[in-house]
């Protein structure tokens, strides 16, 4: 996968250097940051066909990207000029106030922008989105099938037919999910709670509520959940519950739309899971309304601390990412859930589409959600291996978060 | 040496020292002192591709005016070296007043992060620094007495765990322990057990990490012990022999009475080492069942909202841990020094 991904992005550099696409750049610098899923490599081998001699484009594509985007763009000038981001991560760069607005470059080169394109924070344009996210089911049509269930509309609905192909003898442990300790855990946690009608904190200010009824029943149906998966699911991160599924071992999972499309196109899939590949839309809990899961739009900003010239290639650069001409390749069309003009959704993108149809709600974009997520990912690992009850790690969990917060100014 | 001449051999090696060792850990002691200021929330609309939403954001202009009045943060003095994220000694004392039993306590210790980490890393650093030096005379031992014609191959050979980089030599034991994996295949038909799996249980990773820090060390070892064997005065070990010592005795007497100031060596840089374990508690995935101070650091800054001020001030514990560490071995280092002077 990772082997994959890395000489797929050195052949795009290649193809990119070689193509030479005149943008329209007579000068600066352009050095993007980012995650590295998919349609992430799209834009930014976009970007990349902007360099030509007068202007360098280089590209770091990472899992890691939102360890070393702050601090790469805190130097004056900074070293990367514009950090590809989630709603998540962009709030670290508000926080630290290392992105420029995009208004003026907007009414100079992004007349083509659809509006719901531009994240504005107090009225002023900070990021571009290009694509929307969301978890989902995806499942195993065929296991499905031979165990007389129909696909899950809600986790209750996910644990009785999980148990159906245990007992049919199919699988042992039929669901997966990215359940790895840390950032993996703490986002299952944020669907199961948001589904169950929880609230992170209360309204207007940064005190924690995660200790709470939702975060209970929250946490008891992840327990449930996890007896049906490989016992190793808390070393689990997305790349390996993918990496499970193809290999044929999981029938259900909850997995994100972003990696899900292109999950059965590696090579060596055997070939029952390529037919059996389905996707649905993310799941209820508890007899709620809205799904247990979480929108997410990723798109590119701006650094600050760079000259105008900088800021202009970059933004050029990364409108020609984004053109909407890259939707006529058919690959790149199921990478995600383009939100460019043109874009047709595909059946990969019916899970995306029917989380945003549904009402999910948007990942939390506030100041001290960072802290929150990390106070989980490191907490609920004690609950989830039998060590302490749901109580008691949510009391962790508001106390870690508490402790933190209050090192950094959100709590008196 | 005269003392000027010492003085200008020293002055560039002094200069480095200042700049690339002294300056940082004045850097992260400040920094430990010092908290990010408060916050100035404010109220904003925030709109994107899910429409538009009233949201908690902070205000750039008013939190900018308190840094630029005091550049260095909030000072906080110790207070983060006692909160819940360190040594937590409103923690500790409730949970010491609230505990029926020893056990319970120790039980509350465990759910605070700092001793939690520090469970792990003491009985790592207890358990591998020992093992692995005793691995390493044995093996230094060993490829000592071989013909000469094989040794080169074997001393490369058992150096190849410290060639390997560290995070690749985690990852690849962490693979072949996957209950798909060679190793735990092999475990679990030993074990009988098909359910068995060394990631899920917390004893068998630590003893995973256990075995896996004295095979990454090891070789540093042998190295030491290696090229320390090569001056072991031939007469005592002839003497030795003539008087029917056997090969442990010769061993136990002769080779490590000489090797005695290496062994400390070794234990010195290797207790420093091992309490600072972190790779292969990422290589393992293992943060659920085990975490070291070096692992909070590491998680502290690598969150989507970084803790400049708990990772400084748990690098200055680290600090201060490894110090105290080291004072036993220090002391007796001191003591030989003196004896000998």
């Amino acid at each position: 996968m990772f082997l994959k991904n890395t000489v797929a992005a050195i052949a795009l550099t290649v193809a990119a250097g070689t193509a030479m696409a005149d943008c329209g750049i007579s000068e600066g610098r352009v050095s993007i940051v980012g995650n590295e899923f998919p349609a992430i490599q799209t834009v930014g081998a976009g970007a990349m066909a902007c360099a030509n001699d007068a202007v360098e484009v280089s590209t770091n594509l990472t899992a890691d990207h939102q360890t070393i985007n702050v601090p790469g763009m805190q130097g004056n000038p900074a070293e990367y000029t514009s950090a590809i981001v989630a709603n998540s991560s962009i709030v670290a760069l508000i926080n630290e106030d290392v992105i420029r607005p995009l208004d003026d470059l907007i009414a100079a080169h992004g007349q083509d922008l659809k509006p719901n394109q531009i994240v504005t924070i107090n009225g002023q344009a900070m990021a571009i989105a290009f694509m929307a996210n969301a978890q989902h089911l995806v499942y195993r049509s065929d296991i499905l099938e031979q165990a007389g269930v129909e696909a899950p509309t809600t986790y209750e609905e996910m644990l009785a037919a999980a148990e159906a192909i245990r007992a049919a003898g199919i699988f042992e442990n039929p669901i997966g999910g990215p359940y790895a300790a840390g950032w993996n855990l703490a986002q299952e946690f944020n669907n199961m709670f948001l589904g169950f009608g929880g609230q992170h904190f209360e309204s207007g200010t940064a005190n924690p509520t995660v200790n709470s009824e939702a975060g209970v029943k929250a946490l008891e149906m992840m327990k449930a959940l996890s007896e049906y998966m490989n016992p190793d699911f808390l070393t689990h991160d997305s790349n390996a519950t993918n990496a499970e599924y193809r290999a044929g071992n999981t029938a259900l999972m909850h997995m994100w739309g972003s990696r899900a499309a292109t999950l059965v196109e590696a090579e060596g899939v055997p070939q029952e899971v390529i037919d059996g590949f389905a996707i649905a839309g993310p799941m209820t809990v508890g007899g709620g309304d809205t799904p247990a899961s979480t929108l997410w739009w990723d798109g590119w900003t701006v650094a600050k601390n760079i000259s105008d010239a900088d800021a202009e290639a970059t933004f050029i650069a990364l409108m020609n990412g984004i053109n909407p001409s890259i939707l006529e390749d058919g690959d790149v069309t199921t990478q995600a859930v383009w939100l460019l003009d043109g874009y047709e959704p595909t059946d990969a993108a019916v899970g995306g589409f029917d989380a945003a149809n549904s009402g999910t709600a948007p990942y939390p974009m506030l100041p001290y959600m960072g802290l929150m997520h990390t106070a989980l990912g490191a907490e609920l690992t004690d609950f989830m291996q039998g060590n302490e009850s749901a109580e008691q790690a949510l009391a962790d969990v508001e106390a870690a978060y508490t402790a933190a917060a209050k090192e950094n100014g959100f709590l008196q | 040496m005269k003392h000027k001449t010492f003085f200008w051999f020293f002055l560039p090696t002094a200069m480095a020292m200042l700049v690339f060792i002294a300056a940082p850990i004045v850097s992260v002691i400040m920094q430990s002192l010092f908290l990010p200021h408060e916050a100035v929330l404010i109220q904003v609309e925030n709109c994107g591709p899910f429409g538009c939403t009233q949201q908690t954001s902070i205000d750039q202009e008013a939190t900018q005016a308190l840094r630029d009045a005091a550049p260095m943060g909030r000072f906080a003095g110790l207070e983060i070296y006692f909160d819940r994220g360190h040594l937590a000694t409103a923690e500790v004392a409730a949970a010491w007043r609230n505990s029926e039993s020893i056990g319970a306590f120790f039980g509350e210790l465990g759910n605070l992060p700092f001793y939690r980490a520090m469970a792990f890393t003491l009985t790592y650093t207890f358990t591998v620094t020992p093992l692995l030096i005793a691995l390493g005379f044995f093996i230094a031992v060993g490829v000592n007495s071989v013909t000469r014609q094989i040794r080169g191959f074997l001393i490369f050979f058992s150096l190849l765990p410290m060639i390997v980089t560290p995070l690749v030599g985690s990852l690849i034991l962490f693979w072949m322990i996957d209950a798909r994996g060679i190793l735990g295949n092999l475990i679990q038909f030993l074990a009988n057990d098909p359910d068995l799996s060394l990631k899920a249980s917390t004893p068998l990773m630590w003893i995973s990490l256990i075995v896996y820090g004295i095979w990454s060390s090891a070789p540093f070892a042998f190295v030491v012990f290696y090229a320390g064997l090569q001056t072991v005065p031939q007469d005592t070990l002839e003497s030795a022999q003539i008087d029917g010592a056997s090969r442990w005795q010769q061993i136990r007497y002769v080779l490590v009475p000489h090797l005695m100031p290496l062994i400390t060596f070794v234990a010195l840089i290797q207790l420093m080492d091992n309490f600072r374990v972190f790779e292969p508690i990422i290589g393992f995935s293992a943060q659920a069942h085990a975490t070291s101070l070096s692992w909070i650091i590491f998680n502290d800054l690598g969150g989507e909202t970084r803790q400049l001020a708990a990772a400084a001030t748990t690098s200055v514990l680290t600090v201060l841990c490894v110090a105290i560490l080291l004072t036993p071995v220090l002391i007796r280092t001191w003591r030989d020094f003196k004896g000998k002077a």
